[in-house]
């Protein structure tokens, strides 16, 4: 969105600059040159460092057994192939792979759903409506972004017992529906301050009611910050680890990052090969949703200071 | 201008303003608590309700099957005797100590290194947020498992340098410096908060620094540091607050014992064993409250000392 207006402006600056320079032209071209290989060179390394984790995980889910750890350690292998992943597509315990997928879709999906319904909902009454109170509960919706979210997790996993609903969804699907990711909540409230007062107001004197001015004026103009919102809690669903933990018992119910974990409990690194080949599996979802989505991310995370 | 006529209009009807104002002030009110009431909800039922019962059932012993039995202080007071209890306070401590400001550390350098106008800005950025997105799931903490297992490609490489650690994963006092790789390798998500606020720095600053014939480090001290200093408070709070909170890296990492010899038993993973292993329920309870209380005072120390080196455009130092 906001790379459209830049490539051009740095062009017309560049003669001014360059016009009451008296001293020779070319060396400061070519000192410029030299520094910005070695920049280069330096971010290029980092760049390698920080993604060696993850080329090596792939490298290595390709590779059989015998050459992941040990003497060999090159990222190349004479033996490439796609066992791993052929056994790793099995699954655990009589459940193929493709029902953790699916259940791990189900989950991220229903996230996406009830967040941005329920977080767009709320924000508006933060940010449009004037109503007694609304200062105060902004002001604790603002604080259980710093609370540990531990302190809560007992007596909700009580309450979800007795009501018989472990080992559902519904445990794990409810606050999505009920905005209690205060961290989206937040950042359409931002957003949707940003928007001109004007707007409402006309439709006011249009006789447009709140619920109008929420869904034909202020959705389709909240397009980035919904798109943000989604991007994040479907990520941040696909890898939750402790919430499926604590409330699913049932392997056939599992989303992917619990079934790693019991396919790392049962193989105990006999198996390393398809381990890392259904991690990489695990992953690509979200690596393919940040190829398509990279900017949008990087962006929402500079201007909104989400987190990873 | 136009709000003359407006005016003179509201005066001349004065009737209808009057009584269509409450009105609407009651719609509004109606209105707001109708939008609200999702995440009120929410707030009530998931946040509230859960902390009140959790505050009570610190004082209890509880094991989900029988009735709550109160206990007063007991908890609390077994806690601190508890050897394991304040070894996860130790290993929590420690990795939140050292971690957290060795990211904000390479968060920065990298940011700085990549603030400034060459090709390939997008695609630096983009890599090195990358390991950010992925750096808690389970996914990578069984590759950082397989990676710096005993000889594992780390240990080997390392060894070839002839450095001899004796291992990481099966190595009491290596696990630590693993786990701080781990989160210092997600140093992404603060470098690309960092170089928003770099980018707000006027550049004049700094170019009126140099005709003074000030160096890159005076540059960082009275300019960088000091206009970024919102930000670095802002990363520095989130930062530890997330710290605190470290799981499924270390569930998996451990093998959800903690191992080796407690070296990763983080808190929140001493939490859960306590309350889903064992059934201590009230005794969980407590440690979550405790944990509530330490991150509350450390949010508001945060909070207190950012007024000495917090400087906001605007205030007048």
């Amino acid at each position: 969105m906001t790379t459209m207006a830049t490539p051009t402006q740095p062009q017309p600056t560049k003669p001014a600059t360059s016009a009451p320079a008296y001293n020779p032209k070319s060396e400061s071209t070519t000192a410029k040159r030299i520094k910005s290989t070695i920049f280069h060179l330096i971010a290029l390394a980092l760049v390698a460092m920080v993604l060696y984790p993850a080329v090596w995980m792939i490298s290595a889910s390709f590779k059989p057994n015998s050459e992941i750890g040990g003497a060999n350690n090159s990222l190349w292998s004479n033996n490439f192939s796609f066992d791993n992943f052929a056994t790793a597509m099995e699954g655990i315990g009589g459940v193929s792979t493709l029902t953790f997928f699916t259940n791990s879709l189900i989950l991220a999906i229903g996230a996406v759903v009830g967040t941005v319904l329920s977080a767009s909902i709320s924000a508006y009454a933060f940010a449009r409506i004037n109503f007694p109170g609304r200062g105060l509960f902004f002001g604790m919706m603002i604080a259980t972004l710093l609370l540990p979210f531990h302190v809560v997790i007992i007596p909700q996993y009580i309450v979800f017992q007795q009501l018989g609903l472990v080992d559902t969804y519904v445990p794990l699907l409810i606050g999505k529906f009920l905005a209690a990711d205060a961290f989206f909540v937040f950042l359409m409230v931002q957003f949707m301050r940003g928007l001109p007062a004007e707007l409402d107001e006309a439709a006011r004197i249009d006789g447009a009611g709140h619920v109008r001015i929420f869904g034909s004026i202020m959705l389709p103009l909240m397009k980035p910050a919904l798109i943000s919102t989604s991007i994040f809690s479907f990520i941040w669903s696909w890898n939750d680890f402790l919430g499926p933990l604590l409330y699913l018992n049932t392997p056939e119910k599992y989303p992917l990052p619990l079934a790693l974990r019991l396919f790392v409990d049962q193989t105990q690194s006999s198996d390393y090969g398809a381990m890392i080949a259904m991690s990489v599996l695990a992953l690509l979802p979200v690596l393919a949703f940040f190829l398509i989505f990279q900017r949008y991310i990087v962006e929402g995370v500079s201007t909104q200071g989400l987190k990873g | 201008m136009t709000q003359s006529p407006t005016l003179s209009r509201r005066s001349q009807t004065s009737a209808v303003p009057q009584s269509r104002k409450p009105r609407r002030r009651g719609a509004d009110t109606r209105a707001g608590y109708t939008f609200l009431l999702p995440w009120l909800l929410g707030f009530i039922a998931l946040t509230v309700g859960p902390m009140i019962s959790s505050l009570y059932l610190s004082f209890t012993n509880y094991n989900l099957f029988d009735a709550p039995k109160w206990i007063g202080f007991d908890n609390y007071a077994t806690l601190f005797q508890d050897e394991r209890f304040l070894q996860s306070v130790g290993v929590t401590l420690s990795y939140v100590v050292f971690g957290t400001p060795l990211k904000l550390a390479a968060a920065l350098l990298v940011a700085m290194l990549l603030n400034s106008k060459r090709r390939g800005q997008g695609f630096y950025r983009s890599a090195f947020y990358a390991p950010s997105l992925i750096g808690a799931s389970v996914s990578i903490a069984i590759v950082w498992k397989a990676m710096f297992g005993d000889s594992g490609p780390v240990d080997q490489g390392l060894s070839f340098l002839g450095i001899n650690l004796g291992g990481w994963v099966g190595n009491p006092n290596m696990t630590m410096g693993m786990m701080i790789l781990l989160t210092v390798w997600q140093f992404g998500a603060p470098m690309v908060i960092f170089l928003a606020g770099l980018k707000q720095i006027p550049a004049d600053l700094y170019e009126a620094a140099s005709m003074d014939g000030a160096g890159p480090v005076r540059k960082f001290i009275n300019i960088t540091w000091p206009m970024l200093s919102p930000v670095i408070f802002f990363n520095l709070l989130m930062e530890t607050i997330h710290a605190f909170q470290i799981f499924a890296s270390a569930y998996i990492i451990s093998n959800g014992e903690g191992g080796p010899a407690g070296s990763t038993l983080f808190y929140t993973l001493y939490l859960y064993l306590r309350g889903f292993s064992d059934f201590r329920m009230g005794y969980a309870s407590a440690m979550a409250w405790l944990l509530v209380i330490v991150v509350g005072v450390i949010t508001l120390i945060f909070f207190k000392t950012s007024k000495s080196w917090v400087h906001y455009s605007g205030d007048a130092k």
